[in-house]
């Protein structure tokens, strides 16, 4: 996993509640064995219609947000169905950053894993930036070591929480597994514990 | 005098391996159960990085999400023919069993743990699949991962795991006659929305839960997570024991009767106190209909969809009404459906299949409807079989499938087609679950049975 200290880039405003891994990535797309080349198919059925053409009205097919990096979205981001495909697709299409006023759990877990952010705000002002992405652009520097996000040209910057070993993790790109085994004689004194 | 418990806090305290300042508790996972769609890619990560899985002997694998359920062998998309045959290079590589196609153990991964009398009380359950939380109405923490967990599990048989709040979902009163676990679950998450439970873990109690059989139980803790919460549980009581007693992969005699009294063991004490408790009284819960695109968008049959007018999200309504071809304050029992599926992790155990069967015998499914039966596994399908049921569902115009997911999710050839409106004992209604645009309604087997009959929904209670 890639470490991931600052980030600035193009907000994208999803301004949609309870949005579901399945609408994220799609089951026909989940046949496959590989991490990679998922980005092609996120939000496919939203972004295309059933002969493959891009469907205009939707707002990652809009011109403007076309190198967004950073998604807005509602609350309850990433429910459903615990794929990871979904981290997967929406990393490989681009986006490093997720603000939103909640996630689901499994979501919000399996993208830590991937060094996708989901960064929780709240929800007042996920609504103003989600209006201002909309209504003009909207870029944001998410700085993880102040935990931090800036609003460049409205000189805003909030500040988020965020579980240290997580944000460490992300920061890191430590490679979990190994971490854990550092401790694998308590694993194994665990073990032999309930034999 | 110790500090009373919930069974959550008991089973979590047992299985800590390992703490240190700043991170989450080390668990140990005592059954890792996994399947074709969500483990290759960590398979794959073990490979990468040369290491060993650490407890094949307490991992189990099925093929369960994308096989066939007719033609049993056939499975044409070669990108899905290629994700099973590496399930099968992968668990005879690593030595993991595999209930594989022409298992006679093979099933929906949910369905066949508590069969095989896999899942027990008082244990860690991991799957990479959402539903993991099933395993919960037997008293066990069971959660749903995903893949890089998977992959940890592997190597460590542990997770790192903040502890989670904990929920009391008391349930008290009687359910009414025709209103089954299905309608009880619908009916809370209608109440409370889809993420009433994001970071809790659920704990159901009262009355009606404790009057509820295993495989009603099973139902209710497989859509804890569309409650939003990771696991949901309940206390395991005599029903857990006698359930599995002589099952498969349960100790015989007396190391048995030491087994269950550790398990009844773990039950909450008195006056363990919960991070919140809600209430709901049974006796109020009608049958259920989702109307919306998640499970929280449910009505009673008697109700109709809600009024612009009264919603707090009126954009949500809109989208949610448009994308199923529905008006606001439309009746339930005004939707006319063309598609039936009865199966799932959620509906598909033997008693389902029972009571779908009880209400479609000797009538005939509607000429507009196509209607399927998806048995949760081979030994349920072949204990239906020994019951005749499987010649009801024929007769009354039902196919009569082979175990799988099926047209829960839509992986292999069970879909249903765009527009078409399906009352389906799954669990997720979710825009293009079924099928690209395809309309889902979450409904009871008995429900199901009846929409099929009728082509629109009616209420079994009169019927």
């Amino acid at each position: 996993m890639e470490a991931l200290r600052k980030h600035t880039g193009l907000a994208v405003p999803l301004n949609m509640s309870n949005v579901d891994t399945d609408q994220i990535i799609p089951k026909q797309f989940l046949t496959r064995i590989e991490r990679t080349g998922f980005g092609q198919f996120l939000f496919y059925n939203w972004r295309f219609d059933e002969n493959g053409n891009k469907r205009p009205d939707f707002i990652l097919n809009k011109p403007k947000y076309e190198n967004a990096s950073v998604l807005i979205a509602g609350e309850n981001f990433g429910s459903g169905s615990s794929r990871e495909h979904a981290p997967w697709s929406l990393l490989d299409y681009g986006f490093k950053i997720i603000i939103a006023p909640n996630f689901a759990d499994i979501f919000y877990n399996n993208s830590f894993k991937n060094g996708l952010v989901p960064i929780e705000i709240d929800k007042d002002q996920v609504n103003d930036w989600l209006k201002q992405a909309e209504e003009g652009i909207l870029n944001l520097t998410v700085d993880l070591e102040e935990k931090t996000i800036t609003d460049v040209e409205r000189d805003l910057k909030i500040s988020f929480e965020m579980p240290e070993y997580r944000r460490q993790n992300i920061m890191n790109g430590w490679d979990e597994i190994a971490l854990t085994l550092k401790v694998e004689d308590k694993i194994s004194a665990y073990e032999n514990s309930v034999l | 005098m110790t500090k009373p418990k919930t069974i959550i806090e008991k089973v979590w305290d047992k299985h800590v391996v390992h703490t240190e300042e700043g991170r989450p508790d080390l668990i140990y996972i005592d059954l890792h159960l996994i399947h074709e769609v969500t483990s290759p890619q960590a398979f794959e990560g073990l490979r990468l990085k040369n290491r060993e899985l650490r407890r094949p002997d307490l991992t189990y694998a099925t093929m369960d999400h994308n096989v066939p359920t007719r033609n049993r062998g056939e499975i044409k998309d070669p990108i899905a023919r290629l994700q099973v045959e590496t399930l099968e290079k992968n668990c005879e590589e690593y030595g993991v069993e595999l209930a594989d196609i022409n298992h006679p153990d093979q099933g929906i991964v949910h369905v066949i743990g508590p069969e095989l009398g896999l899942t027990q009380p008082g244990k860690t359950i991991v799957c990479g699949d959402s539903h993991t939380s099933t395993h919960g109405a037997f008293g066990a923490l069971a959660f749903g991962i995903g893949t890089s967990e998977v992959e940890h599990v592997f190597a460590t048989q542990t997770l790192w795991q903040e502890k989670p709040k904990t929920l009391n979902v008391k349930v008290e009163g009687d359910l009414g006659t025709g209103v089954t676990a299905k309608d009880l679950i619908l009916a809370i998450i209608s109440k409370y929305t889809v993420n009433m439970g994001t970071g809790y873990i659920i704990e159901f109690t009262g009355q009606a839960i404790k009057d509820l059989t295993m495989e009603e139980r099973m139902t209710v803790c497989n859509m804890s997570i569309e409650a939003g919460a990771r696991a949901g549980l309940i206390s395991p009581d005599e029903k857990t024991v006698e359930y599995l007693r002589g099952r498969k992969n349960v100790p015989k005699g007396e190391e048995f009767e030491k087994l269950a009294k550790e398990w009844l063991a773990l039950k909450t004490d008195e006056d363990a106190v919960y991070d919140k408790t809600l209430t709901i009284n049974a006796a109020e819960i009608e049958p259920q209909v989702t109307w919306g695109t998640n499970p929280g968008m449910g009505a009673p049959v008697s109700g109709a969809t809600p009024a612009f007018s009264e919603t707090e999200d009126k954009a949500a309504l809109e989208r949610a009404l448009d994308y199923m071809g529905l008006e606001e304050k439309q009746p339930i029992k005004s939707i006319e459906i063309d598609h039936v599926f009865i199966g799932s992790c959620t509906n598909s155990r033997l008693s389902d299949l029972e009571k779908a069967a009880k209400i479609i015998e000797g009538k005939k499914v509607s000429d507009k409807v196509t209607a399927i039966v998806v048995p949760g596994s081979f030994s349920v399908k072949i204990l239906a079989e020994e019951k005749g049921l499987d010649k009801v569902f024929k007769e009354a115009g039902f196919e009569w499938r082979e175990a799988g997911c099926s047209m829960c999710l839509g992986m292999n050839e069970d879909i249903v087609p765009p527009g078409g409106r399906c009352a389906s004992t799954s669990n997720r209604n979710f825009e293009g679950r079924q099928g690209n645009g395809a309309r889902t309604h979450l409904v009871s087997p008995e429900m199901a049975a009846a929409a099929a009959v009728e082509g629109r929904f009616v209420d079994v209670r009169t019927y």
